[in-house]
């Protein structure tokens, strides 16, 4: 565990690899509700941490139930299940212990199941650090970084739209640019703007 | 007769998932730098739109009501594993460029969103046609992308050379041009429309 991965890790899925803006993921929520800042930093927060739960737990899963047996196939079906029933979970935990916390998150949990970003990091982590010569520990730490950092990179993205966003309400936008083409193209020149950050090696 | 053939089509016109509803965009944009990318995407996603109603409106009333979502998932992610593993079997080079985004058909907005809209309320033949429709039209949508992305990013056509003195527009194979095409497409269909609505 050198601190170069961990860097690497960290630098990628935040810039280089921004899920959103390079990998195309949680795009739905992206154009849907970065309208305004506050909405999207809730949102940002409440992937994040269903990123980094959600790394953990299907890397247990992957680890000591999916690898033994050899039934890499059936990662999809249980993946997505447990991360349904986490989210599930987690809206329950929330509505029972404060009011208030569900009223600002609340409406974001049922999007979280269906967003890309949460299945799509838990996918990925069992293809990158599954491979044979990663011990254990290794592949722990890196895949609850990725999630970790997959959520940043999506708040620091959110933020920037939503704030360019509400300034683009005061402009004269042709009628049918309105709204969500004109989002995609801010999001490509955005995205052009981070595939700067791609040159970073390490 | 007239109702059923509706439902078949509004999902290629009116309520087209990727230009009208703006669903199902993560595999419409991370696919679409080949033709060939589009189309595999495009048939492994109608099958599983055409699987999941078919079944989910078959069982949809012995669904209850407050544990909906866990039960279509499951019922999605099961076609898809199924399209995972037929496509690693028989087209392991389109599995190969696919990647992540084969098992990702799960998340697809758009599946989950017609089980929800459309599926759980009607009966089988009208669920058929509608996720026939749904199916189509995003094909299609994902072949005018993928066409325009091939043909102007790197001058090939399903990988025939087309534009011989013409240098590619890298930018368009890459992240951002995906979403520049997408956003020009959408706005373009929304100015036809209303010049239409208005004439």
């Amino acid at each position: 565990m050198d601190l170069a991965m961990f860097l690497s890790v960290i630098i990628g899925a935040i810039f280089i690899n921004n899920f959103i803006l390079s990998k195309f993921l949680g795009l739905c929520s992206f154009i849907g509700i970065s309208k305004e800042t506050k909405p999207a930093l809730y949102m940002g927060v409440s992937v994040t941490f269903v990123t980094t739960c959600a790394s953990i737990i299907t890397w247990a899963i992957y680890n000591f139930i999916l690898a033994p047996f050899h039934i890499e196939y059936l990662r999809t079906i249980s993946f997505i299940l447990v991360i349904a029933s986490f989210v599930q979970f987690v809206e329950i935990v929330i509505k029972k212990f404060s009011q208030a916390l569900y009223r600002t998150l609340g409406i974001y949990l049922p999007l979280i199941t269906v967003n890309c970003a949460v299945f799509g990091v838990a996918v990925l982590n069992s293809e990158m650090f599954f491979k044979r010569g990663i011990n254990t520990l290794t592949s722990f730490t890196m895949s609850a970084l990725q999630g970790f950092c997959v959520g940043l990179g999506y708040i620091l993205v959110m933020l920037f739209m939503s704030g360019i966003r509400e300034r683009l309400e005061l402009c004269d936008i042709p009628k049918s640019f309105k709204d969500a083409p004109i989002a995609f193209i801010i999001a490509s020149l955005m995205s052009m703007a981070f595939m700067g950050f791609s040159g970073f090696r390490f | 007769m007239k109702k059923l053939l509706r439902e078949f089509f509004k999902g290629i016109g009116s309520e087209n998932p990727i230009f009208r509803l703006i669903l199902g965009l993560c595999p419409a944009l991370a696919v679409s730098t080949s033709v060939v990318n589009g189309l595999g995407m495009g048939i492994a996603a109608t099958f599983v739109l055409l699987g999941s109603n078919i079944i989910i409106s078959l069982v949809r009333k012995s669904i209850p009501d407050q544990i909906r979502i866990p039960c279509f998932i499951v019922i999605i992610a099961t076609f898809v594993t199924i399209v995972e593993l037929m496509m690693k079997a028989y087209a392991p080079e389109l599995s190969k460029s696919l990647g992540i985004f084969v098992p990702l058909i799960v998340v697809n907005c758009m599946v989950l969103g017609r089980a929800e809209a459309f599926a759980c309320r009607e009966g089988v033949l009208a669920s058929t046609l509608d996720a026939l429709g749904m199916g189509v039209g995003f094909t299609l949508a994902l072949l005018l992308i993928s066409a325009i992305r091939e043909l102007l990013g790197n001058g090939t056509l399903l990988g025939f050379l087309i534009l011989k003195s013409f240098d590619p527009v890298l930018y368009l194979v890459l992240a951002p041009g995906a979403l520049l095409v997408i956003g020009l497409l959408i706005g373009g269909i929304n100015f036809l429309s209303s010049k239409r609505r208005s004439a």
